[in-house]
């Protein structure tokens, strides 16, 4: 039988880590909007009424 | 069939779900995207290239994890693919899905309004041709699955000359073609050596349906087909010289590996082996592991050349016209 205690901290262990992709992945996402946004507004975002 | 929604055993990593995705199948559907996207000559915004090739490498990605979602009951009966993190029990069903799910949407998305609709519409058609049609109509039901659903794996060229250009012409269509002709003498190479592993999940694979003999003959006659299509890009401006090179040399060898698989016993006595190898078989099926290798090497040059000589900027040798 596998010991509990190892049994949770190996889960905690792989919780921590998808965590983590997690926030990465989300990290990831917002700075592609913010990029793409940028890139395809370009120079037209001066191009408006002020 | 239903899938086979494993519960959980181990705790799921992070590359538990990376494996989802495919990472392979990822890293060779973003070679082929980038030359059809290069192979364009239409300049892009270098941002909105990266974007265009990140999409279509999560749609892949996601296509990888709603295959592994449904096929998790044959993938469990398959050596080769028994270890994957569903069949394994490492992550739920349920949780391949909706990753799936959720990256399917976000890569078509954001494809579309990052550069745009023509581009995202190809990517979805390729994303649902590979999770619906092949993976839960084609793969189960006929021994011409790989032939049919090699479409989705000879899409991603025309995705990433759309990107560039908004538009898929013949030049897009030639790359997709390549790919599409050199999807079944691929993969029943492979069969011919892991049949009994088909066989056992009930997939029907053409030698489990129809023989290794006449698998054999089919693959010589795709072969046939395949490497004279090779040189078709030469013929239409597409590939330069050096492609032209790369294609017929690279093109006699496949066809004699081919006619050495037509001649031997692949197949015949299905290998027994318990281990994961995809390359070292028993002597009997070498023919076929070799024309395996072989075809990934031949397809990753050709490819390679192309991006080569459009990335150099050589001219393309005109041999018509």
């Amino acid at each position: 039988m596998s010991d509990p205690k190892q049994d949770i901290a190996a889960d905690f262990k792989a919780r921590r880590g998808r965590n983590i992709a997690i926030a990465l992945g989300l990290v990831l996402f917002v700075v592609l909007i913010f990029v793409v946004t940028v890139v395809k507004m370009g120079a037209n975002v001066l191009d408006r009424p002020l | 069939m239903t899938p086979t929604l494993s519960s959980t055993r181990l705790p799921a990593t992070w590359q538990d779900f990376l494996q989802l995705l495919k990472p392979r199948v990822m890293s060779l559907v973003v070679f082929t995207a980038l030359t059809g996207l290069i192979c364009a000559d239409t300049p892009i915004h270098p941002v909105l290239g990266a974007v265009a090739i990140f999409c279509i490498a999560v749609g892949a990605g996601a296509s990888g994890a709603l295959n592994m979602w449904y096929d998790a009951d044959i993938d469990a009966k398959m050596r080769r693919t028994r270890g994957r993190p569903v069949p394994a029990g490492r992550v739920q069903g349920a949780d391949a899905l909706a990753l799936g799910m959720v990256l399917s949407l976000f890569s078509v998305m954001l494809m579309g309004m990052a550069v745009g609709w023509f581009a995202a519409g190809l990517l979805a058609f390729t994303i649902v041709f590979y999770a619906v049609v092949y993976t839960m109509w084609l793969k189960r039901w006929t021994a011409q699955n790989i032939v049919i659903g090699g479409l989705a794996g000879a899409l991603p060229p025309v995705i990433g000359w759309a990107a560039a250009t908004g538009t898929a012409p013949l030049n897009a269509w030639l790359l997709c073609a390549i790919i599409f002709m050199w999807t079944p003498p691929h993969f029943w190479a492979l069969s011919l050596y892991t049949s009994a592993d088909y066989e056992k999940a009930g997939v029907p694979m053409m030698p489990v349906v129809a023989g290794p003999a006449s698998t054999r003959r089919q693959i010589l006659i795709y072969s046939l087909l395949f490497v004279p299509l090779c040189l078709v890009p030469a013929l239409t401006g597409l590939g330069g010289a050096i492609y032209l090179g790369v294609a017929a040399a690279g093109g006699l060898v496949f066809l004699l590996l081919a006619w050495r698989v037509f001649r031997s016993h692949a197949g015949e006595a299905p290998d027994q082996r318990q281990d994961d190898g995809l390359y070292d078989v028993r002597a009997g099926a070498k023919d076929a592991r070799n024309l395996f290798a072989f075809s990934i090497l031949y397809l990753t040059l050709l490819f390679a050349t192309l991006l080569g000589e459009h990335i150099a900027g050589r001219p393309a040798l005109e041999l018509l016209g």
